[in-house]
């Protein structure tokens, strides 16, 4: 009794109501894309054959692990979050020895029945790392000594992610910055950020002299309105030159290099793909030994998934095919529909309305969390939960806009409603980290 | 310290906010805005089968169906679901060894896919079907569809029926949306034209199929099904026996036998020589058979009855007869003079049998040429129009009234239309200032007039009627018929188009009786009916050279209440009481008392066996097989394909000439030489001699003479 009380006290049951409409959703979406009119439900939910039979174990597994979550004191986390870090790093790197041969990805250790993706798992090991670094009396974040550290602790998880060839990870490890943002990471980074990634898209899209001269116009206006700075501080006009012949530099050499020496090409078609257009750095060599295919490209520039995918969703229309008769999803014409396409069976089964109806849930949630963070003392819990909210974010974001066609496929799944295990460990984790800090809200951790 | 940076959660909203709005953007364009998906997502997942209503009958007047659907079976294979079946069993059952199944089943898989169902093979025969029903279980991915095909029980009717074939786009087109392309439909004849009815309407089923095109389960349990509807029966004014025995007479001959029930144009037969069994048009061998058939320089597949155009010759003078008498220009009993030929427009004049001073009712028992030429001359020259033209414009119209010159309407397709020639014709070929005398032979059904069969029969309705006439048509009803088919309205108009006194009626009638009793056709007269007709004996050319005429007859019996009007066309038979009476006449004793005589019998199976075909038909089969026998040859080098187009092989034929001048040049070479070179002339000597051994009527072919004036009868 005495427990209970402790464990509810304080709690965010918003939060918790949530997490509990999303994952039912994801569990009735995943029985829509796999259940069959023959099948025995009951039979399949007690042996777990399939997915949905296997995502009611997760699901039990979750609620255990929020619990034992709930129960634990909040001071455990702030204690051992640079030791929890340093093990998920130790983990990643016995990945590279250890890990099993899995079509597509190395980063995955299985014994047993049991399969281990510590790439996924460090997530929470870097949020509660950076969390920690931040939260620290003496870090000043005005420092940029600390915005290198700060970065270090993200971006070293990232980096052996790509290793592992999980780009899709990797990138999501570049959402904390948000919670960095909202700590005091200067502005210039994000702005540069964002720049060097709209000179890379506008490098793909427009023609290469074309976009020289727009930059060069940009230059030239940015020196015509900023002329009377410039007469007071003549550096300032060796600034605007140099950013431009940066930029220049960028769209000229630097981003064809990556493209044609980084990526690999099934890495540059989806990216392509999604921009809808012709993969420019494809190997001509191979590409005149095959013209065939290339012609069958141009008539054809979505992906098979993607086009399925639009497809899907399309035709689910306003009100939606209702539930149970996807036809698209049903019958396996979207590939991954229970995993990263599985917002295919929603947009299908329930058409714009159920779509706008699972994005409000999302925008309450993030919405939430936001709140959630403002109001804590302690900057761990801030930076966590705005973490958690970044991280979230970013799944959203990437794996819809994967789905919808603007986005190239990388594998990213729907938090809480995607089908696999370990997603859903590693978010329900993060969420209900993030409820136990808060119903500690009144606690300043260190 | 990080309080200060609390706006920043605003931004970190706004971007979220932002990110969302996009999202929903472009959900609204998909959802919203794109149309195509849902479609696409249908084509993607669901498979309708047809389920096809079986098609309607042709029931004959006494009930008979004259056509019948029967169950085939094609067994049909889906390669990806035959693991583990027998084989050798298999093989045995089918009647072919193991390599020639992998060859097969490794052809279908190759045009149609592993995991689609293809036809192994059509129409298996009954015991094989029965054997492999026997051992189903052990031929996995095999399986029995059943389907209709058309049947013919009495093996007639093949230019009547028509057949069913595969649709080509332009009726798909025209179909509205009903036909699909691999679909049959009725190509020719009843069964196009009245393919709406016969067809009836498809069912369907709708199946769910997953993304590797496998069918998963029906859709919605069968909800969006709809049950077959069968094609509606037409009930046909046809006597079965009578076609038969139309068909039988026609056989082995080029033309036309119609016979039509005057009360109500119900065409009671219409064979069309040689014709063709149309059980060849159904089922297995059927395009083999159509190519045959088409090739056939004997046209079976034309109707000759609707698309053979002839001049009616001497058929016309009942026709020429009432127009004199409703226009008044001639009375019963005036008579003509006829001394051997028809003098009166100078020249050689229209020949005659002579000697004799004729009224209407004789000229007609007769067929006196005077007597018809004068008559039409006295219709055009009716002082009571302004010239030629109007006169000949005033006969124009009575005759179109009759049914000539224009498409009749019977429910076939593509009738023809028959000619009557019109003034600015005649003007253009004889000369404008043209008299009556320029188109005399028009007067008898010659010159360019050119009537259908059917047309003369219709003609033949109306005379007997005295008067009126139903457009003539094979469907009496149609099984369940509702107000919506309107295709048999105009059949049930009673057609007045000019009123001409019943005596003018008589005195044809008497005419036309006294050609069976005491004139040209009384051999062929029916014992105990009397019967009215009218031989003819059309004049006609190939490539300007004369053939032999054709041979006509016209009648219908009994006179007092008309059963059954016929006309018969044979082609270049001659005389038309050789031919065209005694068949009219073994007709009408079959419908008007359900069997023949004995005797009759006897003459039935004479007429039967006499094979007349146009020496022009013969001269174009013989080119045609010839130059199949030729290629075959230059094909195989097997000479005994041409051997019989050839006279006995020509001596060796060696130039002695070059061969001495060449022993002169190279001694070295001769041999080589001479070989080809004897090599090269057999060939040619070949060639010459096939070319010189065409039937003996090509040298008369070849030459054109120009007068075709030239008539005589």
């Amino acid at each position: 009794m005495n427990n209970k009380v402790q464990i509810s006290k304080g709690v965010d049951w918003s939060l918790v109501w949530i997490y509990f409409i999303l994952v039912a959703i994801g569990l009735l979406s995943i029985f829509a894309v796999q259940y069959r009119e023959t099948d025995n439900i009951s039979n399949i939910l007690l042996k777990g054959t399939q997915d949905y039979g296997k995502q009611v174990r997760w699901i039990v597994i979750c609620a255990v692990l929020a619990i034992f979550i709930l129960l634990t004191d909040s001071k455990f986390f702030t204690a051992t979050a640079n030791l929890q870090y340093g093990a998920g790093i130790v983990m990643l790197l016995l990945v590279f020895p250890l890990h099993t041969r899995v079509a597509g990805t190395e980063s995955i250790i299985r014994f047993g029945g049991f399969q281990l993706q510590p790439a996924e798992m460090c997530k929470i090991f870097t949020l509660l790392a950076l969390s920690k670094f931040l939260s620290r009396p003496e870090t000043d974040f005005t420092k940029p000594k600390n915005h290198l550290i700060a970065a270090a602790i993200t971006l070293f998880p990232a980096a052996m992610s790509i290793l592992q060839r999980e780009t899709g990870l990797a990138l999501v490890y570049f959402s904390m910055f948000l919670a960095m943002y909202r700590e005091g990471l200067p502005d210039r980074y994000l702005v540069t950020g964002f720049s060097i990634g709209a000179i890379v898209v506008a490098t793909l899209l427009i023609e290469k002299n074309t976009l020289a001269f727009i930059l060069i116009g940009i230059g030239i206006g940015a020196v015509y309105f900023l002329r009377k700075q410039i007469k007071r501080d003549r550096a300032l006009l060796f600034k605007i030159i140099t950013i431009v012949s940066l930029c220049i530099a960028v769209q000229r050499f630097a981003v064809p290099f990556v493209f044609k020496n980084v990526f690999k090409s099934y890495q540059r078609e989806r990216i392509f793909s999604s921009l809808g257009i012709d993969d420019p750095y494809k190997d001509k060599s191979t590409a005149s030994l095959e013209p065939e295919p290339e012609k069958k490209k141009k008539d054809n520039k979505d992906s098979y998934n993607v086009k399925q995918s639009k497809i899907a969703i399309g035709s689910g229309g306003f009100w939606g095919k209702g539930y149970l008769k996807n036809t698209q999803t049903r019958y396996d014409f979207v590939p991954e529909q229970h995993t990263d396409f599985i917002f295919c069976s929603v947009a299908e089964g329930f058409g714009f309305v159920g779509s706008l109806i699972l994005l409000a849930i999302y925008f309450v949630l993030l919405w939430r969390l936001t709140v959630v963070a403002e109001r804590q003392r302690s900057t761990f819990s801030r930076v966590f939960t705005y973490g958690t909210a970044a991280i979230i974010f970013f799944h959203i974001f990437i794996n819809l806009a994967m789905t919808l066609g603007l986005a190239p496929v990388i594998g990213i799944p729907l938090p809480f409603i995607s089908y696999g295990g370990t997603s859903l460990i590693t978010f329900t984790v993060l969420l209900f980290i993030v409820i136990r800090l808060d119903a500690d809200r009144q606690m300043v951790l260190r | 310290m990080s309080v200060f940076n609390q706006s920043r959660s605003t931004i970190i909203r706004l971007i979220f906010a932002g990110a969302f709005i996009l999202l929903i953007f472009r959900l609204f364009q998909f959802q919203i805005l794109g149309s195509d998906y849902s479609r696409l997502a249908d084509e993607n997942a669901y498979v309708k089968k047809t389920i096809w209503p079986s098609r309607g009958l042709f029931i004959d007047r006494k009930g008979i169906a004259m056509v019948k659907n029967i169950l085939v079976y094609d067994l049909q294979v889906t390669p990806s679901a035959i693991k583990g079946m027998d084989t050798l069993a298999f093989c045995r059952i089918m009647g072919i060894d193991t390599p020639t199944f992998r060859a097969k089943m490794e052809k279908i898989i190759y045009r149609g896919g592993r995991t689609l169902p293809s036809i192994y093979q059509q129409l298996i025969p009954y015991d094989i079907q029965y054997k492999f029903e026997e051992r189903q279980y052990n031929f996995p991915g095999f399986e029995l569809v059943q389907r209709t095909e058309r049947t013919y029980p009495f093996n007639v009717g093949g230019n009547v029926f028509g057949y069913l074939n595969e649709v080509d786009t332009g009726m798909i087109r025209r179909s509205g949306g009903y036909l699909r392309s691999g679909d049959d439909a009725g190509i020719n004849g009843l069964e196009r034209f009245y393919d709406r009815v016969l067809r009836g309407e498809r069912g369907v089923e709708v199946f769910v199929r997953d993304n590797k095109q496998r069918i998963v389960d029906k859709f919605e349990d069968g909800k969006y099904d709809t049950l077959p509807v069968a094609g509606r029966n037409l009930k046909t004014f046809m006597d079965i026996k009578l076609q038969q025995l139309a068909e039988k007479l026609m056989k082995n001959k080029l033309g036309a036998a119609i016979a039509i029930e005057p009360k109500t144009g119900g065409i009671l037969a219409m064979a069309s020589g040689p014709g063709f069994d149309p059980n060849l048009l159904s089922g297995e061998g059927k395009r083999k058979n159509l190519n045959d058939l088409i090739q056939d320089p004997t046209m079976p597949t034309l109707n000759f009855a609707i698309n053979g155009m002839y001049p009616p010759g001497s058929t016309f003078k009942p026709l020429g007869g009432l127009i004199a008498l409703d226009e008044g220009v001639m009375q019963p009993s005036n008579t003509v003079g006829c001394g051997g030929r028809y003098y009166a427009c100078g020249g050689k004049g229209v020949g005659c049998h002579g000697g004799h001073t004729v009224n209407l009712r004789n000229a007609l028992a007769v067929s006196c040429n005077s007597y018809f030429s004068h008559v039409f001359r006295k219709a055009l020259d009716n002082p009571a129009y302004a010239n030629v033209e109007m006169g000949y414009l005033k006969w124009k119209q009575y005759l179109s009234d009759f049914g000539l010159g224009h498409r009749l309407g019977v429910d076939l397709p593509a009738e023809s239309k028959g000619y009557l020639p019109d003034t600015s014709r005649i003007r253009r070929e004889r000369s404008a200032g043209w008299s009556s005398c320029s188109v005399l032979t028009l007067g008898i059904g010659q010159d360019q007039m050119l009537t259908t069969p059917l047309q003369m029969a219709n003609a033949m309705c109306f005379i007997a009627n005295k008067g009126y006439y139903y457009i003539p048509h094979f469907v009496d009803s149609i099984e369940g018929e509702t107000k919506n088919d309107t295709i048999l309205k105009k059949y049930r108009v009673k057609h007045t188009p000019v009123h001409i006194p019943d005596s003018s009626f008589e005195v044809v009638h008497d005419g036309m009786q006294a050609v069976l009793e005491e004139g040209t056709a009384r051999r062929s007269l029916l014992k105990g009916v009397t019967m009215c007709g009218k031989t003819g004996t059309a004049d006609n050319f190939f490539k300007g050279v004369m053939q032999k005429p054709h041979s006509w007859f016209v009648c219908f019996a009994p006179r007092e209440n008309p059963q059954i009007a016929i006309a018969i066309l044979v082609q270049n038979a001659g005389q038309g009481a050789t031919y065209g009476a005694p068949i009219a006449s073994l007709m009408v004793e079959q419908f008007l008392k359900d069997s023949l005589s004995p005797s009759s019998k006897k003459r039935a199976e004479e007429l039967s066996k006499i094979t007349i075909i146009p020496s022009d038909v013969k001269y174009k089969k013989y080119v045609r097989d010839s130059t199949v026998a030729y290629n075959k040859f230059e094909e195989t080098g097997d000479s005994s394909y041409i051997r019989i187009y050839l006279p006995p092989p020509p001596p060796p034929v060696i130039n002695k000439d070059s061969l001495a001048k060449l022993e002169k040049i190279k001694l070295e070479k001769t041999k080589e030489q001479e070989k080809k070179d004897a090599d090269k002339k057999a060939k040619d000597a070949a060639d010459k001699s096939k070319e010189a051994n065409l039937p003996p009527k090509k040298p008369e072919l070849e030459k054109k003479p120009k007068d075709k004036d030239s008539i005589k009868k």
